[in-house]
């Protein structure tokens, strides 16, 4: 066994141990039951009304559109605020004292977040299933799209989470996040939009996550009222594909850089502004 | 064939470092900014030594270590651990140190044997002849004395315990050269005199250890040799005995003579109280020599290092030790 897949190996084992943490203790299961208590609500109140032109259930329209972002947000948020509280308390400075440290930490970090979207996303799902009619799923292109969309979120996510030492800063990110999930037809259809913002929220996968998940959930003729009249897998897997293109190739560099300026005493100082943060 | 192989890797082994020193350096230099914290520090290290590198807060010990680790680039000199230059240390070279790192709230949800399993992971492939990597999960928890809280989550450790747990994670792969920055910063008693314990168990196993202190009476406890760090440089090199020894040639008399009190500094305590008594003969009394300490030199070394009188303060110990 060489020393990289024993690595690779431990980060895949460090990423199960983890999502199995969260899923036993009282914290993290109140973060995954939440949010997803609010989304039940939000679509049980909107299920009898209807997609503007059709008689299907806006409810239902929306469970897909939510998913996508719930994705989106595993990917981008969930990693940023792991790598900046961990980088704070120095589980990244372990990773660096360790032979081959990082490629695990990483590999476990992506593990991790992917597994704790898949379990966010399924207590939305599985409750769906029974509120709402007219869901229909295609597990194929739920899967392919939602792998795509982890792949090119997660970098986002590693860069966000690399540029702030201070994880109150993350706040920062969080605004911006919010306004495309207003723009990006999640909760309404994106067509009742201006032009110009709809061309804007094209830009960014939230958008098209959603729109990803709508084409998995929803049935075919329900594209008719999406942006050209169809789901558009060629443009999205083109817009998905640059973004996780282009943070794959931006990562790294930006992960390496944030590592190599770790050391004890650079984390023994956030320990003290933390400290004085309390008191 | 593997008796060849054996004996090749024996001969390779010994190359990189032909003096058989662990840590070499030479005139490491430290600046930032304009502000130079190091400005020519020059020690070496043997396998299974134990060195204390002690000086007041502030006086770049933690920078130094931090080189040595290959966490922090130096401005220059000539720095060689375990026959590598920690600037291009790679993997294979990581495997063989270990760090303890001051922990503070990583990895809580974790508990105490599942961290150290894991970790131990990452070690296996670096296994030799000589050492078998990692250390095994079970028989490490209770090196350190955790064996009872195996299974506790690491957010519901005390202070000590937590601090066995960095110290097992960093000696957890096994390593050659151990590293601790600070080691008992913040200790109770009992916990510092368990913690001195630890390091003199893994000093008997031949591990080579580093660590920084600004307390003298550990440094005199731990290590076979203390390295003074104060002004930039190395102003004391050797064994607490050595130390004292070169320092006790200041001695403080005190007397009375008709009940009147003296006292007199004098660098021949001997004839000086010779001269005394045939002075005085037996209206000496309360007669009291006292020698300077090692501890005396070194906290009047460290007031003067703080209050800002860090040359003056480095010029008068280095006269006292030479």
């Amino acid at each position: 066994m060489t020393s990289t897949t024993a690595a690779v190996r431990a980060g895949l084992a460090r990423g199960r141990a983890e999502v199995r943490q969260t899923l036993t203790n009282g914290q993290d299961l109140w973060n995954y039951i939440f949010p997803s208590m609010v989304f039940l609500i939000v679509m049980f109140f909107m299920r009898d009304s209807t997609v503007p032109g059709t008689t299907f259930s806006l409810g239902s329209r929306t469970l897909p559109s939510v998913i996508g972002m719930g994705i989106a947000f595993g990917g981008l948020v969930t990693l940023m605020m792991q790598l900046a509280v961990e980088r704070e308390d120095g589980t990244l400075l372990r990773a660096k004292a360790i032979p081959n440290g990082m490629l695990g930490y990483l590999i476990g970090k992506i593990v991790t977040v992917s597994g704790m979207t898949v379990v966010a996303q399924s207590i939305v799902l599985i409750p769906s299933l029974f509120m709402l009619d007219g869901i229909t799923i295609d597990w194929f292109t739920l899967i392919w799209v939602m792998a795509l969309g982890l792949v090119a979120t997660l970098p986002l996510g590693a860069v966000a989470g690399s540029m702030f030492s201070n994880t109150r800063n993350t706040g920062i990110i969080m605004l911006p996040v919010m306004g495309l999930v207003a723009i990006s037809g999640i909760f309404y259809p994106i067509s009742a939009m201006p032009e110009w913002v709809q061309g804007l929220a094209q830009v960014f996968p939230i958008y098209w996550l959603g729109l990803g998940m709508r084409s998995a959930m929803l049935p075919d003729g329900l594209s008719a009222v999406e942006i050209g009249e169809s789901w558009r897998h060629l443009e999205m897997l083109g817009v998905l594909g640059a973004w996780a293109a282009a943070g794959l190739i931006v990562a790294p560099m930006v992960l390496r850089r944030m590592a190599r300026r770790e050391s004890g005493s650079s984390v023994a100082e956030r320990r003290e502004k933390a400290m004085q943060r309390v008191t | 064939m593997a008796v060849v192989d054996h004996a090749e890797t024996q001969a390779r082994g010994t190359k990189p470092a032909p003096e058989g020193n662990v840590l070499d350096v030479r005139d490491l230099r430290m600046r930032y900014g304009t502000k130079d914290v190091l400005t020519g520090v020059n020690f070496t290290a043997h396998p299974g030594e134990v060195v204390a590198l002690l000086g007041p807060n502030g006086a770049g010990k933690t920078t130094t270590i931090e080189i040595l680790e290959g966490f922090r680039m130096r401005s220059a000199g000539d720095v060689s651990v375990l026959g590598v230059d920690p600037a291009h240390g790679d993997e294979n070279w990581r495997a063989r140190l270990g760090v303890v790192l001051q922990s503070w709230r990583d990895h809580g949800k974790w508990k105490v044997r599942e961290l150290l399993q894991h970790l131990g992971l990452y070690y296996a492939p670096y296994s030799t002849d000589h050492i078998t990597r990692p250390w095994d999960a079970d028989e490490l928890v209770a090196a350190v004395g955790l064996t009872e809280h195996a299974d506790k989550k690491i957010s519901r450790l005390s202070g000590g315990q937590r601090r066995r747990l960095d110290v097992a994670i960093g000696i957890v792969g096994r390593p050659e050269l151990l590293f601790l920055d600070e080691p008992t910063a913040g200790f109770d008693p009992e916990a510092r005199r368990e913690f001195h314990d630890l390091v003199h168990q893994l000093a008997d196993a031949a591990t080579t250890i580093l660590l920084t202190t600004h307390d003298l009476d550990e440094a005199e406890k731990l290590a076979d040799r203390i390295l003074i760090l104060a002004g930039g440089t190395i102003i004391a090199d050797g064994s607490a005995d050595e130390l004292a020894r070169r320092m006790s040639t200041e001695a403080e008399v005190k007397w009375t003579v008709d009940g009147q009190r003296f006292v007199h500094s004098t660098s021949d305590a001997t004839e000086f109280v010779r001269q005394l008594f045939a002075q005085h003969d037996d209206k000496l009394a309360d007669l009291e020599v006292r020698r300077a300490s090692l501890e005396d030199t070194y906290m009047a070394m460290v007031q003067q290092f703080e209050s800002g009188r860090q040359e003056a303060a480095v010029r008068e110990f280095e006269v006292v030790t030479r």
